[in-house]
């Protein structure tokens, strides 16, 4: 039972990680490895301004805002430099290692003792793990809820379009460059939150915590998109969520089963592997168990 | 149909690879006067710069001289987003057109801001829907009911329609047709060219309108352009261009193309469409 409920809080706190994948993987089109960088450099930044004092719920929205320019800078690479979107992310994500070394200053900070987010829950007399769910779902239901109001205006419709057929949002006097920076920052602003929070929720920050940030976000994404099918938009981020909690239940049926922690990053690489193929192996072999779908 | 010019084009060259083995001018000192409300059909072999001048009016790319004037905005160093505003375009390929995996009605409402800010406001609101209902419903293909469908389920010739609506939406100040039938079968073909000629008569649009097909580019519009290496090499309008045929059109050609040494192929399509 408590393992079931340590998952589902983890899944909900790393679902707005999946979130930010899943807005430049699916909604722009572009598999951004800035994630890699931006999810740490959230946790470094949270981390160091709570030890210094700052209020946790501040701390938290400063990691948003810096992942946004990281975002940003990724963005500015693709756009005016013209270095093509995979290789860009790399160079950010390669850069901000050093930088997250430098504003942590070493490789691992401790939050032991210090005030976390996850604690002004704590009034509430909740049992042990319920405020991280609690915590999250609050996040995540505001997070949603945004992220919906914002694709219908003007703007966040500018960026669907942007994905979908660049050469017709340009010849409808969209600018394409800057809708792909905002994509960008919003997708590593979130990202880095949720390295923030799952920084506060782990009670460290640890310079190796990004490694395999993408792969886990893109399963999240494709176990969602695979076992719900063809939604609506608002029904696809929950799908998202879903997703990355149903994630966290295979980790921990994997280490259940006796394998060891180490071993995750390898799981992790096949689960979306296995997801990522399943598309191709149900048309070769007709199988029609899960419902179509056609990915955005 | 006044006589100011809309689009006035002077000297316009457009090498590409250029300083390399392949150099190529697609467009050589070309000019081109259009006046408001003219309907001009481009016609010339493959390679002869009818699609480069399109894309160069509408801003793809940068040309190398000359200027574009619309009205009197300097159109030429200008990008083309910014164009936008001033310019509507229908491209070849439907899927070009539209954005597959948004609604009819999101295509319609983000072609309803094309040249605008785009702020946080509502990306669509009741009023244009209802807007483009109607609009939907003049076309007499039953496509008024399918507004929260996706693009993408529906066919060529449906897309190439809605995406000729998107173009068309503001009244542009100049409308730019690239072969926009070339890929649909030849009654969708028919049907999408009547659609086009009512909307550009309903909107009094000025268009370019780029066709293969001989019998279209004689039956539509005002004025007929030919093009041969980059440069005009017939113009006709009026009574001219409305007595012409087919076979006229065929020894201008040749005759246009022998000068230039028998450079210029006729392509098939030109030739089947007889």
């Amino acid at each position: 039972m408590d393992l079931i409920v340590t998952a589902t809080a983890q899944g909900l706190l790393w679902g707005m990680m999946a979130l930010g994948i899943f807005i430049t993987y699916r909604i722009l089109d572009l598999p951004d490895m800035t994630a890699e960088g931006s999810f740490p450099l959230g946790g470094a930044v949270c981390a160091q301004l709570i030890i210094s004092g700052v209020n946790p719920l501040v701390a938290t929205a400063s990691a948003f805002v810096i992942g946004a320019l990281a975002g940003a800078i990724t963005g500015f690479l693709i756009t005016k430099a013209h270095i093509p979107g995979l290789l860009a992310g790399i160079l950010t994500m390669t850069g901000l290692y050093s930088i997250n070394l430098r504003i942590m200053g070493r490789a691992n900070l401790s939050l032991l003792g210090e005030e976390k987010v996850t604690d002004l829950f704590e009034r509430f007399t909740l049992p042990s793990q319920f405020d991280t769910i609690f915590m999250g779902i609050i996040i995540v239901v505001s997070v949603i809820t945004l992220l919906v109001l914002f694709f219908k205006t003007e703007l966040g419709q500018a960026v669907i379009a942007t994905g979908d057929n660049e050469k017709m949002a340009r010849s409808l006097g969209i600018s394409t460059n800057q809708t792909k920076i905002l994509g960008l920052m919003l997708s590593n602003g979130l990202i880095s939150a949720a390295g923030a929070l799952i920084a506060q929720d782990n009670g460290y920050a640890d310079i190796s915590m990004g490694i395999g940030t993408i792969v886990i976000g893109l399963a999240s994404v494709i176990i969602g998109e695979v076992i719900f099918g063809n939604l609506s938009f608002v029904n696809r981020l929950i799908c998202v969520i879903l997703g990355a909690i149903i994630y966290r239940f295979i980790i921990m049926f994997v280490l259940l089963i006796g394998l060891q922690p180490n071993d995750l990053k390898l799981i992790s690489a096949i689960i979306l592997a296995v997801c990522l193929a399943l598309p191709s192996i149900r048309t070769k072999y007709n199988l029609n168990f899960f419902q179509k779908k056609e990915l955005l | 149909m006044s006589n100011t010019p809309v689009l006035s084009l002077k000297g316009i060259t457009k090498q590409f690879n250029k300083g390399t083995a392949n150099q190529n001018t697609v467009l050589n000192q070309l000019d081109l006067e259009v006046k408001k409300g003219d309907f001009i059909t481009i016609i010339g072999g493959n390679g002869a710069g009818k699609s480069t001048l399109l894309n160069s009016i509408a801003g793809n790319f940068m040309i190398d001289k000359g200027s574009i004037m619309l009205g009197d905005k300097n159109l030429t160093a200008l990008k083309e987003e910014k164009r936008a505003g001033f310019i509507g375009r229908v491209f070849q390929d439907p899927v070009m057109g539209t954005a597959p995996r948004m609604t009819v009605g999101e295509n319609l409402a983000i072609a309803y801001r094309r040249g605008k800010k785009r702020s946080l406001r509502k990306g669509t609101t009741e009023k244009e829907r209802a807007y483009f209902k109607s609009i939907l419903g003049e076309l007499g293909l039953g496509l008024e009911n399918r507004l929260d469908n996706e693009m993408g389920l529906l066919s060529g010739g449906q897309r190439q329609a809605i995406a000729l609506l998107m173009a068309t939406m503001n009244k542009p100040d100049l409308l730019l047709l690239d072969e926009h039938t070339a890929a649909l079968d030849p009654k969708t073909a028919k049907i999408v060219l009547e659609i086009t000629r009512k909307r550009i008569e309903q909107e009094e649009l000025t268009t370019l309108m780029i066709t293969h097909n001989m019998n279209d580019a004689l039956k539509y519009g005002n004025r007929l352009v030919m093009l041969d290496n980059g440069q005009v090499i017939v113009d006709l309008s009026g009574e001219e261009k409305k007595n012409l045929t087919v076979a006229d059109v065929l020894v201008l050609f040749q005759t246009a193309t022998d000068e230039d040494g028998g450079a210029g192929q006729l392509p098939d399509e030109l030739l089947l469409s007889r």
